[in-house]
């Protein structure tokens, strides 16, 4: 699933929904966390103004980003971290290496990160010699299965506790089987305890950076991040370049709009907040702490005034739990780390429509995922660029990777004739008035024949509704 | 590679802004929650217990009977402290024999690092609190260290009454937070907790398995 290579849109579609287990596992976690968000948002006015702050705050940010990297980098620099830029995923992973191999580490202990996914992290240290354990209860399921997480927060949803009570049991060592969940719970801080204390280099991701005062805000509920980011000699930190904000109080709300959004908490248990290296005199947390700013197509996003606002996220994950397409299909299939309406905006951007294209075809519009994004991000109106940068290329006001790959000349022709009869008053009515008397009769061939085969074949009305208000008298107004 | 990578970055985002284009609505203020000093102690209580946390609310005078209580009645071995803050020197002022070993964090991690991964307790100050969401703000220090609250099995902390803000936000005014970032800062809002299997909430994960509070009023 890591190598995009591998992705077969329609295949893995198709196998998601026939997974009986699947089905019944996302369906149950699905609408429970949407039901929390529910609970937790109860006042819709109230829930419209946050955002509304929430929405702007992002704004605001991604329109002096530039500005505020440079201050985040001085101010970290000033207050002892030290900062380092990658302009692909390739890169950032060198740097990870570099400073691994400073220090002569051999097991490096992380943090939950998408970004850390979407570089493939573990893999490039790992096949460097390195040794990354992920202390996340549900990354730590996943890697221990050798899967990719399948949803952004909670990344082995797709699981149920008899799976993950036979994979403890298979993959740690003198472990009996037990479905117990407190029981799976004490097995993983028991073995990871260990770890916390042995590793030497402690990686996580950022939720927030605030430019103002060159700190790192991260969320969490377990400890495991704190772990990583105090215990080890060594903090590595790495995030997305839009993940700056301008201001110390522009967190509070972006904090109660997260967490309430993705797991419908009003806070998490843990809120950390890291601005510098260990001080002289104190007695703990890490010597050295670096922050790793990753590009991987984000600059290009941000040139394009409609696509930017995918930027804005802050990755909560409401968007794949309200989605009726993710809830069906889960996040292997989209075959990307970002799954759901997030990845079907982001990942076309980050790896072309060329590659990844298809996934901005798994949506239905209805827009749920617009209705509940706590940053207000226009997903419907992305969704469609993309779509139609996929059969545009050179003639468009946006410039996708990989745009025009679904390019045509008999789609080009039926839609320039699609668009002269609807522009021509005359046309129009000969064609409405000659598809009543035939599209009955309709040859169903090529795309018609794959529309008809699950769905009925729309009657064409004998006169269309102009011809029958004209008749009766009605007016233009 | 660095060097260069930044410039290219950072020369791609300068002329994306140029392209222009953004629209920033004037954003509502927050809106303003106020609770009477009694009401903070009661909403911040009942978020805490919600979360699985223990709570005590006793007088600066009373206070530490209660925590004599609780060590008596829970079997730990031993209890993680910071000799020099004033709650440290308060403890080691009413110490007994019949409790569990105080124990000082006056050593680096490097040099007592097996020892502090072994404490059943630890017990810190706070900065404050937090009404609304219902969290404890630590403010880790030279004399008291980041690890206390974190790799002991019981984290107990002590909280002055008159330091609990209404929101996050009042608190960060208050405190003048952005002229000040200490190396670390804590929101804490129960005991360590996942829901990663099933969406099943379970209590301990990595962090301290018991959170217990006192907090301290008039």
């Amino acid at each position: 699933m890591a190598n995009p290579a591998s992705v077969n849109f329609e295949r893995d579609v198709s196998k998601a929904l026939n997974d009986a287990q699947l089905r019944s596992n996302l369906k149950k976690a699905m609408s429970s966390l949407s039901l929390k968000r529910k609970a937790i948002f109860p006042d819709k006015t109230n829930f419209e103004q946050l955002r509304s702050i929430g929405n702007s705050i992002r704004r605001r940010a991604l329109s002096k980003l530039p500005e505020l990297l440079e201050q985040l980098e001085q101010k970290c620099t000033a207050n002892g971290i030290q900062v380092h830029w990658a302009e692909t995923t390739a890169d950032a992973n060198q740097l990870f290496l570099d400073i691994i191999k400073s220090h002569d580490a051999k097991l490096a202990i992380k943090g939950k990160s998408m970004v850390s996914e979407e570089m493939h992290l573990n893999h490039a240290l790992e096949e460097n010699g390195v040794e990354v354990l992920e202390t996340d209860l549900g990354e730590y399921i996943i890697q221990l299965d050798h899967e990719t997480p399948s949803h952004i927060i909670v990344p082995a949803i797709h699981k149920n506790k008899d799976q993950i009570a036979r994979l403890f049991h298979d993959k740690i060592p003198d472990t009996p089987y037990t479905e117990v969940v407190e029981e799976l719970n004490a097995i993983a801080r028991t073995t990871l305890r260990q770890k916390f204390f042995a590793g030497e280099i402690g990686i996580s991701g950022v939720n927030f950076a605030v430019a103002e005062t060159g700190t790192l805000c991260l969320v969490e509920n377990e400890g495991n991040g704190r772990m990583c980011t105090t215990a080890p000699d060594v903090h590595i930190a790495v995030m997305g370049l839009e993940k700056v904000v301008e201001h110390l109080k522009d967190v509070p709300p972006l904090l109660r709009l997260l967490t309430g959004s993705a797991t419908g908490q009003l806070i998490t248990t843990y809120f950390n907040m890291i601005t510098s290296p260990r001080k002289a005199g104190e007695k703990d947390g890490p010597k050295e702490v670096h922050l790793v700013i990753l590009d991987n197509g984000r600059s290009k996003m941000l040139a394009d005034p409609e696509l930017r606002e995918t930027l804005q996220c802050i990755r909560c994950g409401a968007c794949l739990n309200h989605c009726p397409v993710y809830t069906r299909l889960g996040g292997h299939a989209y075959g990307y780390v970002y799954p759901g309406p997030i990845g079907s905006i982001l990942t076309p951007q980050m790896e072309g429509l060329d590659r990844a294209g298809a996934m901005a075809t798994a949506s239905s519009l209805c827009g749920a995922c617009e209705e509940v994004c706590p940053v207000k991000i226009p997903f419907t109106k992305i969704l469609r660029i993309l779509r139609n940068e996929s059969y545009t290329a050179g003639d468009s006001p946006h410039s996708v990777k990989g745009n025009g790959y679904k390019k045509n000349l008999a789609e080009s022709v039926v839609w320039k004739g699609w668009a002269t009869m609807n522009t021509s008053p005359a046309l129009n009515q000969m064609s409405t008035k000659m598809l009543g008397m035939i599209g009955a009769y309709l040859p169903k061939l090529g795309p018609l024949k794959n529309w008809t085969s699950v769905r009925t074949m729309p009657k064409f009305a004998g006169k269309s509704l102009h011809a029958i208000a004209k008749e009766r008298g009605l007016s233009n107004d | 590679m660095t060097s260069n990578a930044r410039e290219s970055v950072l020369t791609r985002l300068r002329s994306a802004v140029q392209q222009g284009g953004f629209v920033i609505p004037d954003a509502p203020e927050m809106p303003v929650l106020e609770w009477t000093p009694a009401e903070r102690i009661d909403r911040l209580k009942g978020l805490l217990e919600n979360m699985h946390a223990t709570v005590y609310v006793a007088s600066h005078t009373e206070w530490v009977e209660r925590l004599k209580e609780f060590l008596k009645t829970h079997s730990l071995g031993n209890v993680l402290y910071a000799p020099e803050t004033p709650l440290g020197q308060t403890l080691a002022s009413v110490w007994e024999d019949d409790l569990p070993q105080l124990i000082g964090y006056d050593q680096t991690v490097e040099e007592c690092k097996e020892q502090l991964f072994a404490m059943d307790a630890g017990i810190t100050s706070t900065w404050g609190g937090i009404a609304e969401t219902g969290a404890l703000i630590l403010w880790p220090s030279v004399q008291e260290p980041r690890l206390m609250s974190l790799v002991p099995t019981v984290h107990i902390a002590v909280l002055e009454a008159d330091h609990i803000h209404n929101t996050f936000s009042e608190a960060l005014s208050a405190g003048q937070w952005q002229d000040n970032m200490p190396t670390n800062v804590l929101l804490i809002s129960g005991p360590s907790k996942t829901a990663d299997i099933e969406l099943t909430l379970t209590f301990g994960v990595h962090g301290p398995k018991e959170l217990v509070v006192f907090i301290l009023d008039q």
